[in-house]
């Protein structure tokens, strides 16, 4: 939510670089939950035809996504759960602090939910005056840092002990320099008990709604979502319309991928069913557009609308592992974030595909199978023509196309040096070329291999002996 | 209102104009194991502890010997109700906070991820699987099913207002992915498994 | 069988030993082997950069260059790659996608169509394979680690009957190197740092060489490699197939 210009992926990334230890630990934290997520899934037989299972019912949801959140709403009021449209962010935070105020409540519970994150709630409800306390142990940490989470499903994931130990020491009175996870653990339990125990309004997100009941399924593995929902008055739970899936029994389906892939458990400790409020509370239910609509209209782009928020293209990606959630700068990280984030906004997000390498694992991670790695090529294109690179990079681009096209051309370039490599400093911002600051350009040989090639291949021999 | 309409409209526009069929899910979940094996070394993997028990009094037995009774304990089971209070389900939901061990049924369990299904019917109240220090959960061995496909099945249209599927106690992994058990919810979780 | 050898740019300039030892190889498999002179690149670098709009020139020289070849066939997975997704004339359709159906990465282009199973050579050390993504996730080169499938590896198949060589296995098999084409200079911290940490990987299992189907990649690992001043060499794995000279 800040003001303040955003730093390039490229630019944050390396400054995390700088601690060499630290990346080194992130990436092999990370690599380790990847380890658990393949050890998990190739356990199941039919892991990959549960991906294509899912990947097809979220394909019919996405053609047909009018009538369901037609049906969902329709059924959900029936169950006596009050439901909102909010069109942009700025619109949801007006329902929630409107829910808020017509309860004259100051205080607010929160589970995770990635949604708000995107639409800066909290930022806009402290203005309001109201407090708002993030319950997941990670977004707790990183709440009480006055930072955003870094990774969708392991908010705090960027932190080492020694830093949750000295935030606890700071806010919550904790032993100086005790680094146990279980004492530090313990010592949130205890604080956010007392919160769960006196807030009137809990604010959740949505993994899962269901059409055909009206229902919405929301997993956690430390059941603070439930802790919130069943003692406030007023739950609150926020979704994009992208969270509908057509019947129950697809929740086999997605129930059976979502901790798999996101941690390599076999399902979250609780998938909870909210149907109906308690009797005299309230649950209310808020539906985001936010850019979904226009996505959904982007034919290449659309399938990301797919994601059911697990994760593990994060985790799997070598990119993500060696530059840090906050490199991304946009409440999701990662390769599933760099192809939702220019949907939001092109200009401030137009590096964020350029920050992969294109290798593909995220796609073949991906439990609802969003061809990720492709959906980041093509934003590539889109960027360009849309006039998001730097000029500097079209210049040189061009150049090199003219000069590819035409061999007469090239092959003068490459006698005269080596054409392709040469070119490549003058695609970055920087005079410098980047490749020579940590390697080494390989050594230039005698010949090129179309000058061996003129000598020695058996028809110029052939020729040259006629 | 206006948003709800506007919302709509834009996304008739915007959807794919070809409808993709639903899949079919009777392929699935046709995996072969020992259900009740299975179920016992998944659920010890994610924290819980397995007992197999032959009838309520083992139950009892079980619970006099490993839990401190003198502190609350509350349960919906009648046949519990040497060691267990019955008279909470009408209270105000915070008053359970000192609550030390909560003994419920599941209607049942499935062996994939151990995870039991409870609703409404058998909570007495929604937050008691939650606040306990401790959750025990009893289950029919029969009720146990292989994968979350035939859990479904055998949901069904049920009707509720709350349910959920509980697997294991609660856990956190947020600080360094070092596992804690106890995040918010019940810090151990016992499964009788009931013949 | 006529073959249109295609050489990607930078093995045309920096790495000749690497197309010679393409084209010998594919000799001594008994194929017709021609490298059309006036060949450039395939565009890709402009492509992946999101400039393919400018790539018609290049996909134009292309298919003047590569008409009337029973295959075209190249010693790396991601300049294959790319022509196979992305290589389009707007005059000549039709030619161009028969030609994407003709374009073949030389290990898959030797298991599949030559159907030849194994190759006879000598290479005696200790080597790793470096698995490049645009060969294996794009072009199925080999079984990817985050799928639930049966494994095979076509590059590492026609390495069994190599004597004296050494494969290891690696404790990641299938980690990106972080080469990523423009992405090695515009990303270059995290590009390095991929480097870095895929030579370690082979470093820990003690190889002599790293080899691989994609020079890009390895030229990258050599550079890290050079400057670590690291006694591990890299080495395409065409030259090991044609280790056993003419």
């Amino acid at each position: 939510m800040s003001s303040e210009k955003i730093i390039e992926h490229s630019e944050a990334a390396a400054r995390f670089n700088k601690d060499v230890e630290r990346v080194n630990w992130h990436d092999e934290t990370l690599w380790f939950v990847r380890e658990k997520r393949d050890r998990s899934a190739h356990q199941i037989a039919d892991w990959e035809l549960l991906r294509e299972t899912a990947s097809q019912i979220k394909n019919n949801v996405l053609s047909n996504i009018h009538d369901y959140l037609i049906e969902f709403e329709a059924n959900a009021q029936k169950n006596g759960i009050k439901v909102h449209w909010a069109a942009d962010a700025k619109e949801h935070n007006e329902i929630v602090h409107s829910i808020m105020a017509k309860h004259d409540v100051k205080q607010m519970v929160k589970s995770k939910s990635m949604l708000t994150e995107e639409c800066h709630l909290n930022d806009y409800l402290a203005e309001k005056g109201i407090e708002v306390i993030d319950s997941d142990l990670g977004e707790y940490i990183v709440q009480l840092r006055k930072e955003p989470p870094s990774h969708i499903v392991l908010p705090a994931i960027h932190l080492k002990k020694e830093d949750v130990s000295e935030t606890f020491h700071e806010h919550l009175g904790t032993e100086k320099g005790n680094i146990d996870p279980q004492y530090l653990t313990e010592s949130a339990r205890l604080t956010l008990r007392d919160t769960f125990l006196t807030r009137k309004v809990a604010l959740t997100g949505v993994n899962f709604a269901i059409a055909e009941t009206g229902e919405i399924v929301v997993c956690t593995n430390e059941g603070n979502a439930d802790m919130g929902a069943h003692l406030a008055d007023v739950h609150i739970a926020c979704m994009g319309f992208e969270k509908l899936i057509p019947q129950r029994k697809h929740l086999g389906v997605f129930l059976r991928l979502l901790a798999r892939s996101a941690t390599g458990q076999p399902i979250t400790t609780f998938s909870s069913h909210f149907k109906k409020p308690r009797d005299g509370k309230e649950i209310h239910i808020v539906i985001v557009d936010n850019g979904r609509s226009t996505q959904l209209g982007r034919e290449d782009f659309r399938n990301s609308l797919k994601c059911i928020r697990c994760g593990a293209c994060m985790n799997t990606c070598p990119v993500y592992r060696r530059s840090g959630g906050h490199s991304y700068h946009n409440a999701v990280a990662g390769p599933i974030g760099a192809i939702l984030a220019p949907n939001l906004d092109m200009s401030k997000n137009a590096d964020l595909p350029f920050a992969s390498t294109l290798c593909g694992s995220c796609t073949n991670v991906c439990p609802v199978k969003i061809d990720i790695h492709d959906q980041l090529y093509k934003w590539r294109q889109v960027l360009v023509k849309e006039g998001h690179t730097p000029t500097s990079k079209t210049i040189a681009m061009n150049t090199m196309a003219k000069v590819l096209a035409n061999p007469t051309i090239f092959n003068i370039a490459g006698k005269s040096g080596r054409f392709v490599m040469k070119n490549i400093p003058g695609l970055v911002n920087n005079k410098m070329n980047k490749w020579y600051d940590q390697r080494e350009m390989p050594d230039v040989p005698e010949e090129s291999f179309r000058e061996w090639y003129k000598k020695n291949s058996r028809e110029s021999k052939a020729k040259n002996n006629e | 209102m206006s948003s709800k309409a506007d919302i709509l409209k834009k996304i008739k526009q915007n959807q794919p104009a070809f409808v993709t069929e639903l899949p079919n899910l009777n392929l699935l979940g046709s995996e072969q194991f020992d259900i009740l094996e299975t179920y016992k070394t998944v659920l010890k993997n994610i924290g819980g502890d397995p007992v197999e028990v032959t009838n309520y009094s083992d139950i009892l037995e079980y619970i006099k010997t490993n839990y401190a009774i003198e502190k609350r304990i509350i349960t919906t089971i009648t046949e519990l109700s040497g060691i267990a209070t019955l008279d909470w389900t009408n209270d105000d939901p915070h008053s359970l906070q000192d609550v030390e061990l909560n003994i419920i049924k599941a209607h049942f369990g499935v062996a994939e991820n151990s995870a039991l299904w409870v609703t409404d019917e058998l909570l007495g109240q929604r937050i008691s699987p939650f606040i306990a220090q401790y959750l025990a959960i009893i289950v029919h061995k029969k009720d146990i099913v292989a994968t979350m496909h035939q859990a479904y099945e055998r949901i069904g249209n049920e009707e509720y207002g709350f349910a959920t599927f509980i697997a294991g106690p609660s856990k956190t992994a947020d600080i360094e992915q070092s596992l804690v058990l106890g995040a918010h919810g019940a810090r151990g979780l016992i499964v009788f498994l009931l013949d | 069988m006529k073959i249109g050898l295609f050489i990607p740019c930078y093995v045309d300039q920096f790495y000749p030993k690497v197309a010679i030892a393409t084209y010998e190889l594919l000799q001594k498999l008994g194929c017709e082997v021609h490298f059309p002179m006036g060949q450039t690149c395939c565009g890709q670098p402009m492509a992946n950069s999101g400039y393919q709009y400018l790539t018609k020139g290049c996909d134009a020289n292309f298919i003047a260059n590569f008409t009337g070849f029973d295959y075209i066939v190249c010693p790396s997975g991601s300049c294959v790659l790319h022509v196979k997704e992305h290589l389009h004339d707007e005059k000549q359709e039709e030619l161009a996608a028969a030609m994407r159906k003709k374009v073949f990465e030389l290990t898959e282009f030797i298991t599949d169509i030559l159907k030849v199973e194994s190759i006879e050579g000598n290479f005696p050390y200790r080597v790793g394979m470096h698995v490049s993504c645009h060969g294996q996730r794009g072009l199925k080169l080999s079984q990817m680690t985050e799928l639930n499938a049966p494994f095979f590896s076509k590059p590492e198949q026609l390495l069994h009957n190599i004597k004296g060589l050494d494969l290891v296995s690696l404790t990641r098999k299938d980690e990106c190197c972080g080469f990523g084409g423009t992405f090695c200079v515009t990303e270059e911290a995290v590009s390095v740092k991929m480097g870095q940490d895929r030579i370690k990987d082979h470093e820990n299992h003690h190889v002599d060489y790293i080899t691989g189907g994609d020079m890009s990649c390895l030229m990258h690992l050599e550079g890290i490699l050079k400057r670590q001043k690291s006694p591990i060499k890299t080495i395409h794995i065409a030259e090991i197939l044609n280790s056993l000279g003419n």
